[in-house]
């Protein structure tokens, strides 16, 4: 067994009781789990500010002009046009104003026109190009049935992904209608896309079945560790003490208060 | 001018960026790089107005007292004390020693860590109800998507015996053959989609993104 700390012990406890809190929501919802979902709304977005100052600002704004002087707003850096996306940024603040928030689209109409523009190439290429190139590769006729019907090297299983790629992209061209020999080639794409919806919501549900088991281990480890250290079990058993003697309190005050009323 | 000089810099960086792919020079690929660093730079500012939006939405219930406002509070708190620590109180704004504070750490191993993944896991259930319903085996279709969702579910379920063999066999072939098919057709038609989008947006067809006057 690693080495006992009792930092790291009540971190684990606070993550535990964080876990059943959001189980909790499996009863309905509660103060509980709105608690852990306040939290990590703060704590996420925390987190993103600083893995963006520390990992996005810092190397790629600062850093280029951290040989300029600040006095001199960094003009006399050895790369001063990085002012320039800094500058932009800080536009993109005058959303703040109502009267002012025109100059933000300076900076967003940028933003949009390189994006845009990269995207055009880019998504070409890795998306459209490379996947048709996948798709038409040369089929392996003398490996036809390969080792059985379940062979995903086969040529018939090759056939099956371009027909199939080919029959599910003509499903969604709305520019012709579906009719005779159009509407069996829809059927047969439409055939291939439930099959693969199938198989993608089938796999996401082991994927989250997997991330439960994997929570329950959790809770369990911290379980286990609670009950090997007595030191932390005699703390425990305060704390429930402690809990339970406040729930008797307000449970003789629920039969005190109806006595009164039924008297 | 407010519109119309926005819509003439879109076009012109968007001439750029699909004219610059085509130009295999040092200088085009040093402008790509640079115009890169640009949209990444402006994009990190944009975080800032959702963080005032957070902020802002945050004050305004725990100053009305509006309702559940008690848990704006622990938003809030969240926010600060990740901010606080990632500077490592509000030392090291300019080196990464906030990322190596020992609270800043903590709070993403014990608290977003196990969150987020509970949450992810709770679809679990909720994913089960949703199949209930949608897998009514009612038509050719939703039954072709019931069978091949409980053969990839299915697959290495011990108690199967030697039908387990087959089955995971027939999950594989089921993931690498249709579902491959299935995922292409989509990926090409998201490409596509994302080239007319991209186009619509250069050509100021689509100009939703500058808001309203």
């Amino acid at each position: 067994m690693d080495a006992f700390s009792i930092g790291t012990y009540l971190w684990t406890t606070f993550g535990a009781f964080l876990t059943l809190c959001i189980f909790s929501f499996l009863y309905r919802d509660n103060p509980f789990y709105k608690f852990a979902e306040h939290l990590v709304v703060g704590v996420s977005a925390g987190y993103f500010v600083i893995i963006l100052w520390h990992n996005g600002l810092q190397p790629n704004l600062f850093n280029r002009l951290n040989d300029g002087d600040f006095y001199l707003l960094w003009l006399n850096s050895a790369r001063p046009w990085y002012l320039i996306p800094g500058i932009l940024g800080v536009m993109m603040w005058t959303r703040f104003s109502r009267k002012k928030s025109w100059i933000s689209r300076y900076p967003i109409a940028m933003y949009m026109g390189i994006a845009a523009g990269i995207a055009v190439p880019l998504e070409m290429k890795n998306r459209v190009n490379v996947q048709l190139y996948s798709a038409m590769k040369n089929v392996e006729w003398n490996n036809f049935f390969g080792t059985g019907i379940l062979d995903s090297g086969s040529a018939v299983a090759q056939l099956i992904i371009l027909i199939g790629t080919l029959s599910a992209l003509f499903y969604f061209f709305f520019s012709k209608e579906h009719s005779g020999l159009f509407k069996g080639v829809a059927r047969f794409g439409i055939w291939i896309l439930m099959i693969g919806f199938g198989a993608s919501f089938g796999y996401t549900v082991m994927g989250r079945i997997s991330l439960f088991v994997q929570r329950i281990q959790y809770v369990g480890n911290w379980t286990e560790t609670s009950w090997a250290h007595p030191s932390v079990l005699v703390i425990w058993f305060l704390i429930v003490g402690v809990f339970a003697l406040l729930l008797l309190l307000e449970f003789i005050k629920f039969l005190t208060k109806r006595r009164t009323a039924a008297s | 001018m407010k519109r119309q000089l926005p819509l003439f810099l879109v076009l012109i960086f968007g001439l750029f960026g699909i004219v610059q792919y085509f130009i295999p020079h040092e200088k085009s690929e040093w402008m790509y790089e640079f115009l890169l660093d640009w949209i990444y730079i402006i994009g990190i500012f944009a975080l800032a107005l959702g963080i005032w939006s957070l902020m802002r939405v945050s004050w305004d219930k725990i100053k009305h007292k509006r309702q559940n406002w008690q848990y704006s509070i622990v938003t809030l708190t969240g926010l600060f004390a990740m901010i606080f620590f990632g500077f490592n109180y509000f030392r090291d704004f300019f080196n990464s020693a906030g990322l190596q504070n020992y609270m800043f750490r903590a709070f993403f191993d014990h608290i977003m860590i196990p969150i987020q993944a509970t949450m992810f896991s709770l679809l679990a259930f909720f994913i089960a109800s949703a199949a209930y319903r949608a897998f009514r085996a009612r038509s050719l279709l939703a039954t072709l998507l019931l069978i091949s969702a409980l053969i990839i579910m299915l697959r290495f379920n011990p108690y199967l015996g030697f039908i387990g063999d087959y089955m995971e066999r027939t999950a594989l072939w089921l993931l690498n053959v249709p579902n491959l098919a299935a995922k292409r057709a989509i990926i090409i038609g998201v490409g596509l989609g994302m080239v007319a989008t991209s186009l619509k947006v250069i050509l100021g067809i689509e100009r939703a993104y500058l808001g309203k006057d």
